[in-house]
């Protein structure tokens, strides 16, 4: 991919949307320091995000005073734990718009992707004709992209061995984005679900995912959209979407780990066998069989992640507090500074769109003469947190020739001192390794 | 900077101008190894005379400790037994589970030559894996070239 933005460096900073200063101070570990007593400058909120106190009290408040099993039992404390448990789903679904028996809580993105998965597989074999419905088999297939994070990838690869089903892809165009030129016949009348990303974890592309749900419809495909790096970073409404499945992780939208979600249509979540069976999930029990809850609790087998779901509440009303369309727009400012300010380094070379059009805030690159694990070490060195390696998405990586790349990230914290550490960061790792252009000798040699 | 410590000049030596770099033939077994978390990748072959190893030649991408690791790895395993090149393995082990305890890469200085300069490496637990790829790729290749039909006989 050639560099296409030439932009004089020191590209101008317009006025961010948030107070970065107020926000960091919301987050006590953005005030401890890295690497004998540099600032952390953290860039990997992709990866995963850090929390505000106020998600952290919030975890402490159910513990300290509410803790019990929700749904069991009949004593104070479990119905006040019930009671929160339930209100943090409202919460949580208005947030995308959803109705609440429509949310179902699961361990992350990736769990809730693989219950989808397992349940259509276990539909095949249902002997209850009404969870027939979605079965997939032989001759069945399921359409993913190249740009899957391993976690939109892996699980239909299984389902299809699984299955007999055949797993097809949409590729990638040379400037990052979804190759839809040949939609009209890898979605086809054959196809039983679209799996796709709305906004890609390492190239940062925000996906058109109407033209792509409006084929799968004209097919009668189920739509799975992985709104792990979508939903924490911009609006998201399940309505406006029309998809039929919407995944996200609670701890990369500033909430705790070991909480996700699964957003599904309820008619279709009500024609879907279970995926994890036990407790909670059950309507009644007999040593033959059993028969189960109408969603969502049917997917909620087991004593759930109480904690964790009333910390993703405060966590989604720390977010509307702020406002999504600013959390969106402030990271836009971010991206188009650091677009600018990284593509004007001799050497740097962004792999994803080159501008903010269409784009969030994930900017992987290289730098030419230094590995991505190199340039890791030396931005660590400085304080500065990145991702390097793959991204869970080798696919990509190899679409586009490359080993690896540096992956910065942004959220509501982050600044423009963070694009600049960043930017003098990368500097420094050409200087180190003797890469730099011209001016600059190998400081190590 | 506490960069130094990791990237000792004799590293970046090795990943500038790396030794023994390139697959060769004759060899008796080949491997192919990737460190899943990165993507990083080397094929390595071995070529024994009987008990000796003859040649280790190699292909790979990685990052500079992967590739210094490879590199500082020919120059001390050429020559050596199957035997001798394991312990020196083991060593190497031992340097990289170190934490970055000096009195451990001094005992295992003479023996590891260049490579006790990864000691420093040795702090960083994420990249302890760069260095160790070689070397789980040479005990893998070995073992397979001592139990191939053609082992040890010079082809």
């Amino acid at each position: 991919m050639t560099r296409t933005v030439s932009r004089p460096a020191g590209a101008h900073q317009v006025p961010l949307p948030l107070d970065v200063e107020a926000i960091r101070a919301d987050f006590p570990i953005l005030s401890r320091t890295v690497r004998d007593g540099k600032r952390l400058v953290y860039l990997d909120s992709g990866a995963t995000s850090q929390k505000p106190t106020s998600v952290l009290d919030a975890e402490r408040w159910f513990y300290e005073n509410v803790n019990a099993a929700p749904h069991r039992g009949a004593h104070q404390l479990a119905e006040e734990a019930t009671a929160a448990y339930e209100a943090a789903r409202t919460t949580i679904g208005a947030f995308i718009g959803a109705p609440e028996n429509e949310v179902v809580f699961t361990r992350n993105s990736t769990e809730a992707i693989n219950l989808v998965a397992y349940a259509l597989s276990n539909a095949a074999t249902a002997k209850e004709p009404e969870f027939r419905r979605y079965a997939v088999g032989q001759g069945d297939e399921i359409v993913v992209t190249e740009m899957e994070h391993h976690a939109n990838l892996l699980p239909w690869q299984q389902l299809c061995e699984r299955t007999g089903a055949t797993l097809r892809w949409l590729g990638l165009t040379d400037d990052g984005r979804l190759d839809l030129s040949d939609l009209g016949t890898v979605v086809n009348e054959r196809t039983k679900l679209v799996a796709v990303t709305q906004q890609s974890n390492i190239l940062g592309t925000i996906n058109p995912l109407g033209g792509i749900i409006a084929r799968a419809r004209e097919v009668g495909a189920l739509v799975l959209v992985d709104g792990a790096q979508s939903v924490p970073h911009q609006q998201v409404d399940v309505t406006e979407l029309g998809a039929d499945f919407l995944v996200f992780s609670g701890h990369k939208m500033l909430g705790p780990t070991g909480v996700g979600v699964l957003w599904g249509r309820y008619d279709v979540l009500d024609a879907l066998p279970p995926f994890l069976t036990g407790g909670s999930m059950i309507e009644v029990v007999r040593m033959e069989r059993s028969t189960f809850m109408p969603p969502p609790q049917r997917f909620e087998a087991g004593v759930p992640m109480t904690a964790q779901v009333i910390g993703l509440a405060a966590a989604v009303e720390y977010l509307q507090r702020l406002g999504m369309e600013k959390v969106q727009a402030h990271e836009e400012a971010l991206t188009e500074y650091a677009l600018a300010q990284l593509q004007a380094i001799p050497g740097v070379t962004v792999i994803g769109p080159p501008d903010t059009v269409a784009r969030g805030g994930a900017i992987s690159f290289t730098v030419e003469g230094v590995h991505p694990h190199d340039v890791g070490q030396v931005l660590d060195d400085l304080g500065i947190a990145v991702r390097v390696g793959h991204h869970c998405a080798w696919p990509v990586v190899r679409r586009y020739g490359v080993p690896a790349t540096t992956r910065a990230t942004f959220y509501v914290h982050t600044g423009y001192d963070d694009v600049d550490a960043l930017v003098e960061g990368v500097r420094e790792a050409q200087r180190f390794f003797g890469v730099a252009p011209s001016d600059d000798e190998g400081a190590t040699t | 900077m506490q960069l130094q410590s990791m990237y000792q000049d004799i590293i970046l030596d090795h990943y500038r101008n790396p030794h023994g770099r390139g697959l060769r033939d004759p060899f008796q077994a080949e491997v192919h190894h990737v460190n899943p978390t990165c993507g990083d990748e080397v094929t390595l072959r071995v070529h024994l005379d009987g008990e000796t190893i003859a040649d280790v030649s190699y292909e790979g991408m990685g990052c500079s400790i992967s590739q210094a690791s490879v590199s500082a790895m020919y120059d001390l395993v050429i020559g050596k037994s199957v035997t001798e090149a394991m312990h020196t393995g083991e060593q190497f082990m031992t340097l990289m589970q170190s934490k970055g305890n000096a009195t451990v890469a001094e005992e295992l200085e003479d023996d590891l030559e260049d490579a006790v300069a990864f000691a420093g490496v040795s702090k960083y637990p994420a990249r302890v894996k760069c260095a160790l790829m070689s070397w789980m790729a040479l005990k893998d290749a070995s073992a397979r070239a001592l139990s191939s039909p053609t082992g040890g006989a010079d082809a």
